[in-house]
C-alpha cells in the first residue's frame, strides 16, 4: 500500500464504542486494507466507530451503483484515500432508448471533486454515464497517476476526447471504450500515444468504426510488452491482424477485426502460424463476418479458450460445430441465433464445462424471419452443459415444458434471462401463459439472483417469484402481469431484491405504494408505461423523503399520468441537475 | 394514453399493445415516404413458427401480440383508401399487433422509428448496428430450396459455397444473399436471393414473376438493354395491380442512397445492395432524367 495522506484524527470517543479498540488503529487499517469486497467493507464499517474509521481510511476502491445515491462531496468526506472509482449512472433501460437523452449522470462534477480530493486517482470505471470531451480532457490533465479508464455504455464524447487521454496520460495501462455512444470522428486518437509510451496492458476499441493508423498501432503493440488485452475494431484486416499477433504472442484476450479477406495460401499459413504462437489466449471476440474459409486459422489458439464471443459473427451451425470442437475448455459462449438449434446442439455436445451462454438475435426486428433458435436449442444445451448457470436467450418461441426440463437439467442458474421476442406470446404448443415456465425456474433454481421474464404472463408468475425467489436481486419485467397483485407479490416476497425494472405492465399506484418500506432497501425501481399517476408518485415521495422519485413525462401524454418513473434511495437529496422533462417530486 | 402522432410509443398504459398510429403503420402509400419499408406493414404470409405460434384468440384478459396475417385484411389491395378502411376495422378488434416491421437501419434512431415498441427487444444500439451489416449475409434460407453451385464472382472478395437442401433440410450454405424487395403499392414484401443470379436480366425476370408485373418497364437498365425499354409483354393477366403506372427497379446501397439498378457491374452491385424497391417511375425523379421522358411515352401508349 502506498503511504496515506496525512490525516487528522477524528474524535475518538463516542457513545457507540463501548470498549476501546484492542488494536492500534494502524494495525486495524492494515488488516482492513486487505479486504477487497465492497460488501465486506460495508459490513465492517458498521461494527463500531473505530472500525468505521479504520475502514474509511483504508478503503481505496469504491463502487457506487447509482451516481445519484451519494454526492461527490459526501464521498470525499468519508473516504479520503480513494484510488479507484466505479460509477454507474443511468437506469439500465437507457440502453434501449427509454430514458431521455439529457437525463443526467454527468461525470464532470465528480471529476472536479476528485481533482480536489483524490489527485492521485488511478482508475475510473464508468457505466451509463454522460461523458463529454471536456471531461475527458479534464481527466487527462488533472490526474498524473491516472492508469485505467473503462467506459461502458457511456455517451456524449467523441474520439477527440480519447485523443486527450492518449496524449496526456503517461501512465495509462488500460483504455477500454467498447460499447459506447462515441462520435467517431477519426482514428487519430491512437496515434497520439507518444513513442515513449510503453505501459499499456489493455486496449479495447472494438466498437469504434474509424480506421486507426495501422503503423502507429503496430508500433504501439510492439513496444508495450505488457499488453495482455487487445481488441481492435472492424477496420483491421486479417493481414493486419497477423502482423499484430506476431508482435504480441503474449496476449491473453484478443478481439480480432474483420475476419474475412482474400488471402494467398502463404498469407493463410502465416495467419495460422501466428495464432499457433498465441497459446495464452483465453478470450476471443470480434470475428466480424467470419466464415468457414478463415475460421480454421483460429483453431490452434483455441485450446485454452474459456470465453468465445461470436456475437458479431453470423455463423451457421456447421461452422460453429467445427470451431467448438477445438474449444474443449469453453466456459462462456456468446453467439448469434444464426447458428440455430443445430448449432446449439453442437454446443451441448462439445462444451461440457460451459457455464454461460448468450444467444443474441441476428435480426430482431424482422418478423419474417422464421428461424433463429427455439426451445429445442436451449434444451439441447441444458442436456449437454450441466454447469450452465448464466443464460441470456432471445428466441421466438418457447414452451413451459421445455423450461421446466431445462432447469431440471441445470438447477444452478444464478442468471436466467429469457426474451421471447414477441411481447406477450404464450406457450406456442399449449397456448397457455408462460407462468409455469418461470414458476419452474424460481422453484428449482434456489440460487437465482437475476431474472428477466417474457411471454404471456399473468399474476401467477409473480406469485411464484414472490414465494420462491428468495435470493433474487434483479428482476426485469416487460408486457406481463394482470393486476397490481403481481407486483405486490414481488415486493412482498423477494427480500433480497435490489433492482426492479418494469415496462408496459398493468401495475398502478396500489402496487407502487405497497413497496413503501421496501424501496429504501433497494437500489432502484423503474416503471414505464404502467398505470402510475402523478398523485401516486407524489404520495410516495411525501412518505419516503429518503427516496428520490423522478417522473419523466412524454410530450402529449395527459397530465395525471406518470409515464416513466424512477425511484431510488439516496443520501444526497434531490438532484439539482435534472433537465426540465424530469420532475423530482 | 399515447397519442396517435407518436408512432414510436404505441404501448398503452394497460399493457396491451394497440395500433395507435394506424395511419403511419398501415397506409401503403409510397408517396409519403422515401424509405417505404419504414411505413409499410410487411406481412410474412409464410410464417409458421413450428406449429402455429400465432394462432390465438383474444381470450378474456389475454392481451398478447401477434403478427397480422392476410386474413386480417378484408382484401389485399394497393389503394390506400381501402387499406384505411380495413385498418379501422382492425382497430375495432381487440387483437393486438406486434411489431410493424421496422427497418433495421432506423433502429439506431429509435425515437424516430415507426416501430410500435421502443426499446424492444431489449438489445443495445451497438449490437443493432452490427446486425444491420450482417443482415444480408447471414439470413439462412430454409424456407427456400437452393441448389449446389460454386459461385465465383469476379468483383467480390468472398467465395461462397452453397449446399443443396431439401424442404426443411438442415444443410445450410452461406452463399444465399437474400434481400428484401418491395414494390410500390404492394404491402407484402418479398425476398429474393441475389446469389441465385449472375446478371441483371435474370434478376429482373424473377422479380417480374414474383410480382406478376407483365407490364413492368425496367427502364433502369442501361447499355446493352437500352433497346429493351419496353419489355415484351407476356400475356399474363395482372392479378393484383391493374392499370398502375410503370415501374423502375432501384436499390438501396450501404450508404443509404437509393440508386437505379444496372449502373454498376453485377459483382459491385452485390456488395453494395441492401434491399430493392420496384418504384413507380413517377417517384424516381432525380434518379435518371430520361425516365420522365419514357414514362411519358408509356402513358401515351395505347393500352
Amino acid at each position: 500500500m502506498e503511504s496515506y495522506s496525512k490525516r487528522k484524527r477524528e474524535c475518538p470517543s463516542s457513545p457507540e464504542s463501548t470498549q476501546p479498540s484492542s488494536f492500534p488503529d494502524e494495525v486495524l487499517e492494515r488488516v482492513l486494507a486487505l479486504l477487497t469486497s465492497h460488501k465486506d467493507r460495508s459490513s465492517v464499517s458498521l461494527v463500531c466507530k473505530d472500525w468505521y474509521n479504520a475502514e474509511r481510511w483504508s478503503r481505496t476502491r469504491v463502487f457506487i451503483g447509482n451516481c445519484y445515491s451519494v454526492s461527490p462531496e459526501i464521498l470525499a468526506r468519508r473516504f479520503p484515500n480513494i484510488r479507484c472509482v466505479i460509477l454507474k449512472g443511468k437506469p439500465r433501460f437507457s440502453d434501449f432508448n427509454l430514458v431521455p437523452h439529457n437525463w443526467g449522470a454527468d461525470i464532470h462534477a465528480w471529476l472536479v471533486a476528485f481533482a480536489n480530493n483524490y489527485p492521485f486517482l488511478e482508475e475510473l470505471r464508468l457505466k451509463r454515464m454522460a461523458v463529454n470531451d471536456e471531461s475527458l480532457e479534464f481527466l487527462a490533465l488533472n490526474f498524473p497517476n491516472f492508469k485505467v479508464l473503462s467506459l461502458l455504455s457511456c455517451d456524449g464524447f467523441s474520439t477527440d476526447g480519447l485523443a486527450a487521454i492518449t496524449t496526456h496520460c503517461k501512465n495509462l495501462t488500460e483504455l477500454d471504450i467498447h460499447e459506447n455512444g462515441v462520435e467517431d470522428r477519426s482514428g487519430n486518437w491512437l496515434s497520439c500515444f507518444p513513442e515513449s509510451f510503453t505501459s499499456l496492458e489493455v486496449l479495447n476499441y472494438a466498437n469504434l468504426s474509424s480506421e486507426v493508423n495501422f503503423d502507429a498501432l503496430e508500433r504501439l503493440v510492439s513496444r508495450c510488452k505488457s499488453l495482455k488485452v487487445l481488441k481492435v475494431n472492424k477496420s483491421i484486416s486479417l493481414e493486419q491482424l497477423q502482423r499484430l499477433l506476431v508482435r504480441a504472442p503474449q496476449l491473453v484476450e484478443l478481439g480480432t477485426g474483420t475476419f474475412v479477406q482474400e488471402l494467398t495460401p502463404r498469407q493463410c499459413a502465416e495467419l495460422e502460424s501466428a495464432f499457433n504462437n498465441c497459446k495464452n489466449i483465453h478470450t476471443l471476440s470480434g470475428l466480424w463476418e467470419a466464415t468457414v474459409l478463415h475460421l480454421p486459422a483460429l483453431y490452434p489458439a483455441c485450446s485454452n479458450l474459456t470465453f468465445l464471443n461470436l456475437s458479431y459473427a453470423a455463423l451457421q451451425s456447421g461452422e460453429l460445430a467445427k470451431l467448438l470442437a477445438h474449444c474443449p475448455r469453453l466456459q462462456r459462449l456468446w453467439v448469434l441465433d444464426t447458428v440455430e438449434d443445430k448449432g446449439l446442439e453442437a454446443v451441448g455436445s462439445n462444451c461440457p464445462l460451459l457455464e454461460e451462454l448468450r444467444v443474441f438475435p441476428a435480426d430482431p426486428f424482422d418478423e419474417e424471419i422464421i428461424h433463429g433458435v427455439t426451445e429445442a436449442g436451449f434444451l439441447a444445451v441444458s442436456f449437454g452443459c450441466r454447469r450452465l448457470h448464466y443464460v441470456l436467450y432471445f428466441c421466438r418461441q418457447m414452451t413451459n415444458a421445455a423450461v421446466a426440463t431445462i432447469v431440471q437439467n441445470c438447477p444452478d442458474f444464478t442468471h436466467f434471462r429469457l426474451c421471447i421476442m414477441n411481447p406477450g406470446q404464450p406457450d406456442y404448443l399449449t397456448n397457455e401463459p408462460m407462468d409455469e415456465a418461470f414458476g419452474a425456474v424460481v422453484r428449482t433454481c434456489t440460487k437465482l439472483q437475476r431474472l428477466s421474464v417474457s411471454g404471456l404472463l399473468t399474476d401467477l408468475t409473480f406469485e411464484y417469484i414472490g414465494n420462491y425467489a428468495k435470493n433474487l436481486e434483479v428482476l426485469s419485467v416487460a408486457f406481463a402481469g394482470s393486476s397490481d397483485w403481481g407486483m405486490q407479490c414481488v415486493l412482498g416476497g423477494c427480500s433480497k431484491l435490489r433492482k426492479l425494472e418494469i415496462r408496459d405492465c398493468p401495475f398502478g399506484n396500489l402496487a407502487l405504494l405497497s413497496g413503501l418500506e421496501k424501496y429504501e432497501s433497494m437500489r432502484s425501481l423503474w416503471m414505464s408505461a404502467c398505470k402510475l399517476t402523478m398523485s401516486g408518485c407524489r404520495r410516495l415521495a411525501r412518505e419516503m423523503p429518503r427516496l428520490n422519485v423522478e417522473v419523466m413525462k412524454e410530450d402529449g401524454s395527459d397530465d395525471g399520468h406518470a409515464d416513466k418513473v424512477y425511484v431510488y434511495r439516496t443520501v444526497a437529496g434531490p438532484r439539482r441537475d435534472a433537465p426540465p422533462s424530469v420532475l423530482t417530486l | 394514453m399515447m397519442e396517435a402522432h407518436k408512432p414510436d410509443r404505441e404501448m398503452s398504459a394497460s399493457g396491451s399493445v394497440s395500433t395507435v398510429s394506424r395511419e403511419d403503420n398501415l397506409v401503403v402509400s409510397s408517396e409519403d415516404s422515401s424509405s417505404p419499408d419504414d411505413s409499410e406493414l410487411e406481412l410474412g404470409l409464410e410464417l409458421s413458427l413450428g406449429g402455429g405460434g400465432f394462432k390465438q384468440q383474444a381470450t378474456s384478459g389475454g392481451h398478447y401480440a401477434r403478427i397480422l396475417t392476410a386474413k386480417d385484411f378484408p382484401s389485399v389491395v394497393s389503394s390506400s383508401s381501402s387499406l384505411s378502411s380495413s385498418s379501422s376495422s382492425l382497430s375495432k378488434t381487440n387483437h393486438v399487433t406486434a411489431g410493424t416491421k421496422r427497418s433495421a437501419d432506423s433502429v439506431a434512431a429509435a425515437a424516430n422509428a415507426t416501430s410500435q415498441v421502443v426499446g424492444w427487444p431489449p438489445i443495445r444500439n451497438s449490437r443493432i448496428n452490427c446486425t444491420v451489416v450482417n443482415q444480408a449475409k447471414s439470413i439462412a434460407n430454409e424456407e427456400y430450396n437452393s441448389v449446389i453451385e460454386k459461385n465465383k464472382r469476379k468483383n467480390t472478395v468472398l467465395e461462397k459455397i452453397t449446399n443443396s437442401c431439401n424442404n426443411g433440410g438442415n444443410a445450410k450454405g452461406r452463399t444465399s444473399l437474400f434481400v428484401k424487395v418491395n414494390m410500390d403499392g404492394i404491402p407484402i414484401g418479398r425476398k429474393v436471393d441475389l446469389n441465385a443470379h449472375s446478371c441483371y436480366e435474370t434478376l429482373a425476370q424473377t422479380l417480374e414473376d414474383m410480382f406478376h408485373r407483365p407490364t413492368t418497364t425496367v427502364n433502369a437498365f442501361r447499355s446493352s438493354l437500352q433497346e429493351h425499354d419496353i419489355r415484351v409483354e407476356a400475356t399474363r393477366p395482372s392479378k393484383l395491380l391493374d392499370g398502375t403506372s410503370d415501374f423502375v427497379l432501384t436499390y438501396e446501397d450501404k450508404e443509404g442512397d437509393w440508386m437505379l439498378v444496372g449502373d454498376v457491374p453485377w459483382g459491385m452491385f452485390l456488395i453494395s445492395v441492401k434491399r430493392l424497391r420496384i418504384m413507380r417511375t413517377s417517384e424516381a425523379n432525380g434518379l435518371a432524367p430520361r425516365l420522365q421522358e419514357s414514362s411519358w411515352r408509356q402513358r401515351n401508349k395505347p393500352v
